[in-house]
């Protein structure tokens, strides 16, 4: 029994550390960046009006709540937006589900167009 | 609604759809033996599907890339593996570069897409199984920067309102 709690509670600490990497401006900010492909954290710093040191402890949080990974070359901190740490198998089949129900949608559109234009054939002989 | 039917399985990795369209077999064949007509519906909105090679039938490949709005390609290729003309077509979904040369090490999916007469209708069931976490996660590559971006978005937005 405590072990469900502690799981429940385990899932509590990740989604208040997700919903605080979130809540700061910067922050999403800093994420729609490293989303879109791999940026050094002095070239993150750059696009922003406040120290390196301040860019570097908002990366830090969104390093925390597993939003972005960091990796080290030469002397340069590298940070990338990890995706896969907050979609698990499910959200992913869930995301997959709505990939096909679009298609599935367009199919039915391209067909019932074809049947109205049909309908409308036989109607002007 | 033409969507009937949808099962996961989260252990298997296995995505099951069934759909009822109002058409015949063959003319629901048709959309993906033809594929230009594959093209109008193969790409979601602001991502424009093209079809490359188009060899429906057993061994032959079927290699396409979509278009981001920025401009950016994500080819996709399929090796067919069985045709049963208007009944069944399956193929293997695999990871390709900019040249259509699959990547080896890349995770695939399996596929089997089936197609059966319901009165003047037609039941379609779609059926896909990945390898592996990383396999969904690559198929939804686009969709997933694209979904995490508008979620962010959204909380901007949100914010903004209050």
């Amino acid at each position: 029994m405590s072990g469900t709690t502690g799981i429940a509670s385990d899932e509590e600490d990740r989604t208040d550390a997700l919903f605080h990497a979130l809540a700061d401006r910067t922050r999403r900010d800093i994420m729609r960046r490293v989303l879109a492909g791999e940026h050094s954290v002095s070239a993150l710093a750059a696009k922003y009006d406040m120290s390196f040191a301040a860019v570097q402890k908002h990366v830090a949080v969104l390093e925390k709540a597993g939003l972005l990974t960091k990796r080290r070359q030469g002397r340069e901190q590298l940070a990338s937006g990890d995706v896969s740490a907050v979609r698990s198998v499910a959200s992913m089949l869930a995301e997959l589900e709505q990939v096909w129900r679009g298609r599935i949608a367009r199919i039915d559109d391209l067909l019932s167009a074809e049947q109205a234009d049909s309908e409308e054939d036989r109607s002007c002989p | 609604m033409p969507v009937t039917d949808v099962k996961t399985d989260v252990d298997a990795r296995t995505l099951t759809i069934t759909a009822r369209f109002a058409a015949p077999v063959e003319r629901v064949w048709q959309v993906y033996a033809d594929p230009r007509q594959l093209e109008k519906i193969w790409g979601p909105p602001g991502f424009p599907a093209t079809f490359v090679d188009h060899e429906l039938r057993p061994g032959g490949r079927v290699t396409y890339y979509m278009t981001s709005p920025e401009g950016q390609k994500f080819p996709g290729m399929w090796f067919v593996d069985s045709v049963d003309e208007p009944r069944e077509f399956t193929f293997r979904d695999v990871f390709a570069d900019e040249d259509f040369n699959p990547i080896p090490e890349m995770p695939e999916s399996r596929n089997v897409y089936s197609f059966t007469a319901d009165g003047d209708g037609t039941v379609a069931t779609y059926h896909g199984v990945y390898d592996s976490a990383e396999a969904l996660q690559k198929v939804l590559e686009m969709g997933v920067v694209e979904g995490a971006s508008a979620a962010i978005n959204q909380i901007d937005d949100l914010l903004a309102a209050g």
